[in-house]
């Protein structure tokens, strides 16, 4: 299995760079892990990342696309729930390489 | 992923036959499945050490077992009409990707093992041993192969070379050898019920979610039924409908269309897809088990109709197979107990499966949908075939209704319909670069360059005739297009479902200005709706 170094720490991720283990995650691995995607973290950024990561602990499965817009709107302001929002946020598409920062499993399937 | 940046092919007048590249796509091979992926489908965990032995037993399994298998490989005459057919091929340059050559890959062990001349002189016939090199080559080049059969149109003998890759994958499952992204969502299958891997509770959320989403837009309470027993249909849609963009409006689009045509339906938490990759990785066993999953929901729920959403291999494997398969559809095996069990239940005034654009053309036959096609102005719309269903399905029991019903639900929504190249539609139809269970990222490059041909056409209805929207039946073709537009220059939020033209056109009436919740109100709009 490979793994990332996060300050000295080896920590293990999937061949597609997604963390190995959820559990593993803290925000220092998150940091590392937007690094590898090219994503400078703002506090936008973690607004989504904590969202996610609230919606796996019920779900066990990230939120929809608009399941997650609609409520970073709710929280944020309208001007912020729309998909182009997050996806100037997340230019890979905000369901794959947000859950890759927030240390989530890649979602599958024909998406 | 955000590192890799890939050049996507130049688009030109017309798509060319392009310069050979030899070993221009050897590199390109998708994950391998990890232990855990193989083992939930009942393949080894890993390469095994007899897998020499076990590839050519399990050919000639398959070659008992399909007597099309075995004639495939024997009756190919080389004559080379399937060469420059192949999107992979269009787009990547490499011979390998001609459809003869990448078949040779298998047909050259077949001969050396299975005929009387490679047994003997395999030199002269050009028959090879099976060695590690040539299994790691399969594991490539059969991957680049999307299963969408457009070679096989312009075959003189009608070789279904899908069927030769779907072999193919089937014998690296058998000895170890799997890909990763097919065999970790079959996997979810069996255990969630969904290729996503979405439970039941987070389903039911997102249903109620979007139920929120409709009344706001419509101020009516349609919904969005999740296990509901005794219901007259069962909708099996791909999971993607669920979760992605744009998928989820033409899931919207259903969902109204049901409601304005006042039937009572359900979807189902234990068969929540309508996706079934066993045909992607050519295992029958498989392909079997996902679809025995819809056939238990439907006898669970008791419903008198199934009716599947857009997704192109799923029509073809409900429409050509699930009839054998799991007796969801007429003639089931008369010592098949559940299939005998089904068929009682179902409605034969129906056809069994029937595929959501049959019911919406039906109802729309009927005036029972009311509509505005202004609505859909803003769209200049153009509509892709998508290969499974081309190839593999009919619909409205007419000749060629496959490709007339969509078009046909399409032009009764919309005001600017246009068509792109014919010789890249119909029975001709070009993949979106994407099917075959190749929707992944480690294919990113392949996705890219095997889209060309399909972006070629469609570059020049979007510059030529102003075509700003393209609708399509298949949640493969969605996202592998959302996905590979911006490479080509054209707007990612250019692809829609075709429900979601549907769902836009549609009118509901008597909705107060200001949405009312009272009881009454919406009693009231429901009955004058039917």
């Amino acid at each position: 299995m490979p793994s990332m170094d996060v300050n000295g720490n080896a920590v293990e991720v999937d061949e597609e760079g997604y963390l190995a283990d959820i559990n593993d995650w803290n925000k220092e691995i998150g940091s590392a892990l937007a690094v590898t995607e090219e994503i400078e973290l703002t506090d936008a950024h973690w607004e989504v990342i904590d969202f996610l990561r609230e919606y796996y602990d019920e779900y066990q499965i990230a939120p929809a696309v608009r399941v997650l817009t609609k409520a970073i709107g709710k929280k944020l302001g309208k001007d912020k729930g729309n998909s182009k929002y997050l996806y100037e946020l997340f230019p890979y598409g905000p369901a794959k390489q947000a859950c890759k920062v927030g240390g989530l499993p890649k979602p599958t399937g024909c998406i | 992923m955000a590192k890799i940046k890939y050049e996507a092919p130049e688009l030109t007048e017309y798509v060319t036959i392009p310069v050979l590249q030899e070993g221009a796509m050897a590199h390109s091979s998708p994950f391998v499945a990890k232990p855990k992926h193989q083992e939930d489908l009942g393949f080894p965990g890993e390469l095994v050490d007899d897998w020499h032995d076990r590839a050519i037993a399990k050919m000639g399994e398959l070659k008992k077992t399909s007597r099309s298998f075995g004639l495939f490989l024997d009756i190919c005459v080389h004559c080379g009409a399937c060469t420059d057919k192949c999107h992979y091929f269009l787009g990547t340059g490499d011979p390998k990707n001609m459809p003869v050559a990448r078949q040779e890959l298998l047909r050259s062990v077949y001969r050396r093992n299975f005929t009387f001349a490679g047994k003997n002189f395999p030199k002269l016939v050009g028959a090879r041993d099976l060695t590690r090199e040539v299994l790691d080559e399969w594991h490539s080049y059969f991957h680049q192969c999307s299963e969408c059969r457009r070679c096989s149109v312009y075959c003189p003998y009608g070789i279904d070379t899908a069927e030769i890759t779907m072999a193919a994958r089937d014998i690296l499952d058998e000895v170890g050898y799997g890909q990763k992204y097919d065999n970790e969502i079959l996997g979810k299958v069996m255990t969630i019920g969904n290729n996503l891997g979405l439970p039941a509770p987070a389903l039911a959320a997102t249903l109620e979610d979007l139920e929120e989403d409709l009344e706001d837009e419509t101020g009516l309470p349609i919904k969005m039924p999740l296990d509901v027993k005794g219901a007259d249909i069962l909708l099996i849609t791909p999971s993607a409908d669920f979760f992605a963009e744009p998928h989820i409006d033409g899931l919207l689009g259903y969902a109204k269309v049901f409601h304005q045509a006042g039937v009572s339906w359900t979807m189902s938490s234990y068969a929540s897809e309508g996706a079934n990759f066993g045909m992607f990785i050519g295992s029958y066993k498989t392909t079997k088990k996902v679809a025995e999953r819809i056939r238990k929901a439907a006898l669970d729920l008791g419903v008198k109709r199934v009716i599947v959403g857009e997704c192109g291999h799923a029509w073809r494997v409900a429409y050509s197979f699930w009839n054998t398969l799991s007796g969801t559809g007429h003639g089931a095996a008369a010592d098949d107990e559940f299939a005998q069990k089904l068929q009682k239940q179902l409605d034969p005034r129906y056809p069994a499966p029937q595929h959501i654009v049959e019911f919406t053309y039906d109802m729309l036959q009927r005036g029972e949908l009311k509509l505005d096609k202004s609505a859909n102005d803003h769209r200049t719309v153009t509509f892709h075939d998508s290969c499974n269903v081309a190839r593999g399905t009919g619909m409205g029991g007419i000749e060629r209704g496959q490709f007339i019903l969509p078009r046909e639900v399409i032009k009764a929504v919309v005001n600017n319909y246009v068509e792109m190249d014919e010789s890249t539609m119909y029975e001709e139809t070009l993949c979106c670069g994407g099917g075959g269970g190749l929707l992944t990222d480690d294919l990113m490059e392949l996705r890219i360059k095997g889209a060309m041909p399909r972006m070629n056409a469609l570059d020049k209805v979007h510059r030529e005739e102003k075509v700003n929207t393209l609708a399509a039946i298949c949640a493969i073709c969605k996202s592998q297009f959302s996905k590979v537009l911006p490479y080509y220059d054209m707007p990612m939020d250019m692809i829609i479902s075709v429900h979601q033209l549907v769902g836009d056109a549609l009118v509901f009436d008597n909705v107060p200005d200001k949405i009312d919740e009272s009881e009454s109100e919406v009693g009231s709009a429901e009955e004058s709706d039917s």
